[in-house]
């Protein structure tokens, strides 16, 4: 408690002593405002102290004896009495503050003279504020202003009231120059030096008076280039040591050196000298020629460029006279400018009087440079060239000589038809011939004398008429509409006919047990010719469900074979005289068949349509080849005993 | 899920690349592309069917053989490209900051082409190499005359000039040349090189004049002209090894070029003694060269049975070996109006002597003076000065010599006379082609006299002999031209005399006929009687025939037909050259011999 008393009797104290310097200072800090930052500590506001004030107050507050609380009422209360109250023992007890005066000003004014000013200064208490630079108005609130060395709290002198105030200026000749210290709230006397730093301030000049305003000026950084450069930073250390990476540099290029990768620039440009001055080096390039790994290389398939075409007798300087153009042939030539590939030649043939006359060509670089394009850029390829002459594309044709003798005239007119004569067949011994027509009937012909010797009604119009082969038979075939007929000529000799017409007098008895099949049935009907029919010739009527086209004989006689038109699947259907017994051998349809003929001697069936020919082997009953034959229509067809077969178109 | 085949998947759509898409498979720009074409020689191809090669694309399009790329692609050289479009970029980079020591830098490490491996890629076997030197030879002789210009620098034409004189050199040591003829373009040469036979062309001078970028590309033949300079070189050194020749050439010094020696620069010296084509040069075992006569027996070798071919070869070998050594023993003074190069080459390569005018270039052996000297070649119509012991004869007799193989008498060719046609040597015999008559008589080995011209020769003669002679001798000229006329006038009195008779053969047929059926008429009582001939007439035989020959045409198949029909016009108009170049030909050698009458009927009163 007596600590805590005496305390605040010292604050108090220097509350007192410090308010009137502080007024005093009012005016003069207002003045400063502007120079506050240059005088640190020194300013400090009216308001600030104020607040400190209230800071004081509630810092007593805080140390909580009753007493004291009532004292601070009282103190509060009384306001200015309480102060000039305490006045009253400042004279006597003004050591610590005079101490702490002295301390923070060492040149004090004379009269301020005290025991410490020998110099001892061995238990002055040092007074400063360890808060640090910071914004004082944080410790507003609180009663201390910071803490000390000791990290005792600097508790906020006492605030004095006007009447303090007052009677410090009028006591104190320093008044008017102190001024409270805001971090440690001590009055502080401002020294001669200090005033007349303000004062300078004050009046807007350079604070430092020894500073010379008009001393002659020296240009350090002009456009002179000094010997050691002059600069405004120090030189870095780094500037001072050897750099580590122009050392790796350089002690690569001292090993490429070593190693004889890098040539100096000197000896590297003796060299080149050397080199260029000697020209390219050449050396025996083909010495393992014919190496296999060279070979393989390469373009693939490569077409050599033809070499250009050597000079003619035209070109010469000298040409023979001939070749020389005449008027009309240098001005077709001139025409020809626009077409140049149907020149003659594409130069102008001169004739020079001697060698030395002759100039350069005009055309000699653009003919290299033509070339030159031509090497790279034509495309190439291979041609066959021709070796032939015209005269080996010429068929060989027969002389007409060699092919004599030939009928060159008519003989004979065999007349009596009055329509279109369809077909004819020869008999097999060549005397007569039959024919067949348009005006319904058949009629036999001698074939020396021309006569009609046989004229057979048919019915209908007769397509295809046929001579029985064999040579015991007499016995013709005819298709006549859809009719065919089995006829004997009537003509040759009688044993002959008498042995036919017994032969298909009477039709062979019908075998239950054969079964004709239903396609056939329905195509085909074989009838018995009789009464009127017999006598004109008619033996045997076979009636088709279409019109015929042909009808064949096979070699042996029995057999015959028809072409149905239009008969689809049963466009041939082959006939057996001597059974009346009709056979379909194909089920399909391939094609519309023209002809069918049988083989003379083997057992074999051609059957023609439009565009090929089928040859079947009548055995085996299958197809044993096909031919193409290339024609767009087949009409007729022929086959020789040998290996040939003649086609009509 | 069925794997259909696609269209252009496989086949020929697939073996060929357009050009465009051959430059981004290999990434490179058009004008590199150009040049790796070049180098590497790879060339468009002619597809079979150019609308599947296209891919259905319509347009003709530069097809290439897509393997052909493929092969490109792997060409190392094309990272060369690469590194040299590098290399311009940061030279044009130093160069625009102004950091000429980087410049400098660059320029040192310029990337540079090497084709020796090109060489022998595109030119597995020496021989390859050898028949594709036609083009070669060519544009390195016509580079070899260029001045300096914008893609030929000094040094690329220096080195096309050093290579062909290398190569002419080994020409005249080997003597390879074969023929050789003057023509408007340049002279032509044609040489027989292991076995190959190579023709170029040397140009007349100067052939150099500007031209317009859209005439000539002078860079797209100078990158050829770099390819064939290494591809030269290489068969030069191979050539040259052949023969036992020092390589690069090397010629023997003598004490009197020593003297010329300190007078100039030492390569300058060795390389224009070199260009004067008039020593021979070094062997590899220090001894001066000389030709000698190889003795190769070719009785030994039989590649066909067949007796004639053979002794056809042995015949040409004959010609061979004397043309080999035509001039030999000949001493020559080339005048210096003459074209010094081509001649002395030509000269040199049969073995003759030869030198000039010492003012006219380096290299000469012996001057004018020489007593020695059988012939001197000059290219004007009178010389002040002349000499008895020599044939002054115009150069053309040198190639027309050569040509023929055999000396020709000089008198056609003397001093200030009218030159026969200088003929060309390259032509061959063959149907549907027409020979001029001075070649049909240098084919049958006969000396061509021309009617007129052989008079002319007579006057010549005797002009030439009577030269020296200050007088003319009038009576005997024209006792000769008198002679001359009645030859004359005998010929074409035998070629009428032939026609009449052919005529009059005719009219005695007719007149047998005539009597003959009079005769039946008179006769008509049964009789045996001889047998006669059956006369066929000849005109109706043509008839026949040509009517036989209107049926072939109509018979030959419808396949064939086009092409008969092309080949038939293709032969009418040969015939029709021919006819028309004999007929001027006609025309000409009427005009020609009434002009000479005309002014020997002058000459003759004025002599009287």
């Amino acid at each position: 408690m007596v600590r805590a008393a005496s305390k605040r009797k010292a604050l108090a104290e220097t509350r007192v002593k410090e308010a009137p310097k502080i007024e005093s200072l009012k005016l003069s800090e207002k003045e400063l405002e502007n120079e506050e930052d240059l005088l640190g500590n020194i300013a400090s506001s009216d308001d600030d102290s104020e607040d400190s004030d209230d800071y004081e107050s509630s810092e007593e507050e805080q140390l909580g004896d009753e007493e004291e609380e009532e004292e601070e009422q009282s103190n509060e209360e009384t306001g200015d009495s309480a102060n000039s109250g305490g006045s009253d023992y400042e004279s006597s007890d003004a050591g610590p503050s005079r101490e702490l005066i002295s301390e923070a000003n060492e040149e004090l004014p004379d009269n301020d003279k005290d025991e410490y000013e020998s110099g001892d200064t061995s238990d002055e208490e040092d007074l400063r504020n360890t808060v640090g630079k910071i914004p004082m108005h944080w410790y507003d609130d609180y009663p201390l202003l910071g803490y000390d060395w000791d990290g005792k709290p600097i508790l906020k002198p006492e605030r004095r009231d006007e009447l303090d105030n007052f009677l410090k200026r009028m006591e104190d000749p320093n008044f008017w120059r102190t001024i409270r210290d805001p971090s440690t709230g001590q009055d502080v006397i401002l020294n001669e030096k200090d005033l007349a730093l303000i004062k300078r301030l004050q009046e807007r000049k350079i604070p430092n008076p020894d500073h010379e305003e008009y001393k002659p000026w020296v240009d350090w950084f002009s456009s002179k280039v000094m010997t050691t450069a002059l600069r405004p930073i120090p030189e870095s250390k780094k500037s001072f040591l050897p750099s580590r990476s122009e050392r790796e540099k350089v002690s690569k290029m001292v090993h490429a050196l070593k190693m004889g990768w890098r040539v100096p620039r000197a000896e590297l440009e003796a060299q080149r000298a050397k080199e260029k001055e000697e020209g390219p080096k050449f050396f025996d390039l083909w010495s393992a020629d014919g190496d296999d790994e060279m070979k393989r290389r390469g373009i693939i398939d490569h077409i050599p460029a033809p070499k250009r075409t050597l000079p003619g007798h035209a070109e010469s300087y000298n040409p023979p006279a001939e070749y020389l153009f005449n008027e009309r042939e240098l001005e077709l030539w001139h025409k020809q400018s626009e077409t140049p590939w149907k020149r003659k030649w594409h130069f102008v043939p001169q004739k020079f009087p001697s060698l030395r006359a002759v100039p350069a060509y005009p055309r000699f670089v653009k003919e290299r440079f033509l070339r030159c394009l031509d090497l790279y850029m034509a495309p190439r390829t291979r041609k066959n060239k021709l070796t032939i002459q015209a005269e080996d594309l010429l068929p060989e044709l027969p002389d007409p000589k060699d092919l004599q003798p030939f009928p060159t005239a008519q003989s004979l007119i065999y007349t009596g038809h009055s329509d279109i004569v369809r077909t004819i067949c020869p008999d097999p011994s060549g005397q007569f011939l039959v024919s067949g027509s348009d005006d319904c009937s058949i009629r036999v012909w001698e074939v020396s004398t021309g006569r009609c010797l046989k004229i057979i009604a048919a019915g209908a119009e007769v397509s295809s008429v046929a001579w029985n082969p064999s040579s015991h038979l007499s016995l013709l075939a005819v298709a006549a509409g859809k009719r065919l007929l089995i006829c004997s000529p009537q003509v040759g000799s009688t044993e002959k006919l008498t042995a036919t017409d017994e032969l298909l007098a009477v039709p062979p008895e019908v075998d239950s047990t054969t079964v004709v099949p239903e396609r056939v049935q329905t195509a085909v009907k074989w009838e018995q010719a009789e009464g009127k029919d017999w006598d004109d010739g008619h033996r045997v009527v076979v009636t088709h469900f279409k019109d015929l086209k042909q009808a064949v004989w096979h070699g042996r006689g029995d057999y015959l074979a028809v072409v149905v038109s239009e008969g689809l699947n049963r466009s041939v259907i082959v006939h057996q005289v001597s059974k009346r017994r009709s056979q379909i051998p194909f089920n399909k349809a391939r094609g519309l068949v023209q002809a069918v003929q049988f083989h003379p001697v083997r057992p074999m069936l051609f059957v023609a349509t439009q565009r090929s020919i089928r040859i079947y082997d009548l055995v085996k009953q299958q197809l044993v080849k096909k031919l193409m034959t290339g024609s767009a229509w087949i009409s007729s067809m022929a086959v020789h005993p040998g290996k040939l077969v003649f086609l009509g178109k | 899920m069925v794997n259909r085949k696609k269209k252009y998947e496989a086949g020929t759509a697939q073996r060929y690349i357009t050009r465009k898409s051959a430059m981004k498979k290999l990434q490179l720009t058009l004008k590199d592309f150009r040049k790796m074409c070049i180098l590497k020689g790879i060339y468009p191809r002619e597809p079979s069917n150019r609308r599947k090669a296209q891919k259905g694309k319509t347009g003709v399009k530069t097809l290439y053989h897509a393997k052909d790329i493929k092969f490109l692609s792997h060409e190392p050289m094309i990272w060369k490209l690469r590194e040299y479009k590098i290399f311009a970029r940061r030279m044009g980079r130093a160069r625009a900051i102004r950091d000429f020591e980087k410049v400098h830098q660059y320029i040192d490490s310029h990337p540079t082409l090497t084709l020796d491996h090109i060489v022998r890629e595109r030119y597995p076997t020496f021989v390859d190499a050898v028949r594709d030197m036609d083009d070669c030879l060519t544009l390195c002789f016509m580079f070899s005359t260029f001045p300096s210009i914008k893609h030929v620098r000094r040094d690329f034409s220096a080195l096309c000039r050093r290579l062909t004189v290398e190569f002419m050199h080994y020409v005249m040591a080997a003597r390879a040349l074969r023929k050789v003829f003057i023509s408007i373009k340049g002279y032509y040469f044609q040489a027989d090189i292991s076995g190959q036979t190579v023709t170029w062309i040397i140009p007349h001078v100067f052939p150099y004049k500007p031209e317009s970028k859209d005439d000539v590309d002078f860079r797209i033949m100078s990158t050829f002209v770099e390819f064939y300079t290494v591809m030269l070189g290489f068969i030069n050194f191979k050539l040259y090894h052949s023969l036992n020749l020092y390589y690069p050439p090397k010629f023997p010094v003598s004490s009197k070029d020593a003297e010329n020696k300190l007078l100039v620069d030492q390569d300058v010296f060795v390389s224009e003694r070199i260009a004067a084509l008039n020593s021979n040069l070094l062997n590899s075992d220090g001894s001066a060269n000389e030709y000698v006569e190889e003795e190769f027996d070719m009785d030994d070798i039989h590649l066909t049975d067949d007796p004639e071919k053979i002794a056809e070869a042995r015949e040409e070998r004959d010609k061979v070996k004397n043309l080999k050594t035509l001039f030999k023993g000949l001493k020559v003074f080339v005048g210096r109006e003459v074209p010094r190069e081509p001649v002395v080459f030509v000269l040199r390569c049969f073995g003759a002597e030869v030198s000039w005018d010492p003012l006219l270039f380096v290299g000469s052996t012996f001057d004018e003076h020489d007593t020695k000297i059988t012939h001197q070649i000059v290219d004007r119509p009178s010389l002040d000065r002349t000499y008895l012991s020599r044939y002054y004869v115009q150069p053309q007799w040198i190639f027309d010599s050569v040509n023929a193989r055999k000396l020709l008498p000089e008198v056609d060719y003397l001093m200030g006379k009218t030159l026969p046609p200088h003929l060309s040597p390259f032509t061959i015999v063959r149907d549907g082609q027409y020979q001029p008559p001075e070649e049909q008589a240098l084919r049958e080995g006969v000396p061509f006299k021309p009617q007129v011209l052989e008079e002319e020769k007579s006057e010549d003669e005797e002009e030439s002999e009577n030269d020296e002679e200050a007088g003319d001798d009038d009576d005997k000229e024209e006792d000769v031209n008198s002679d001359d006329d009645d030859d004359d006038d005998d010929d074409d009195d035998d070629d009428d005399d032939e026609e009449e008779e052919n005529e009059d053969s005719d009219e005695d047929e007719d007149e047998e006929a005539k009597a003959i059926s009079s005769k039946e008429l008179k006769v008509k009582q049964m009789a045996v009687k001889a047998g006669e001939l059956a006369k066929e007439n000849p005109r109706q035989q043509q008839i026949d025939e040509a009517a036989q020959l209107r049926l072939r045409e109509r018979m030959i198949a419808r396949k064939h037909r086009k092409l008969y029909k092309s080949m038939m016009k293709g032969r009418r108009s040969r015939q029709h050259e021919i006819n028309l170049l004999t007929k001027k030909r006609k025309a000409i050698d009427e005009e020609t011999k009434a002009a000479k009458k005309k002014t020997k009927k002058k000459k003759q009163p004025a002599d009287k």
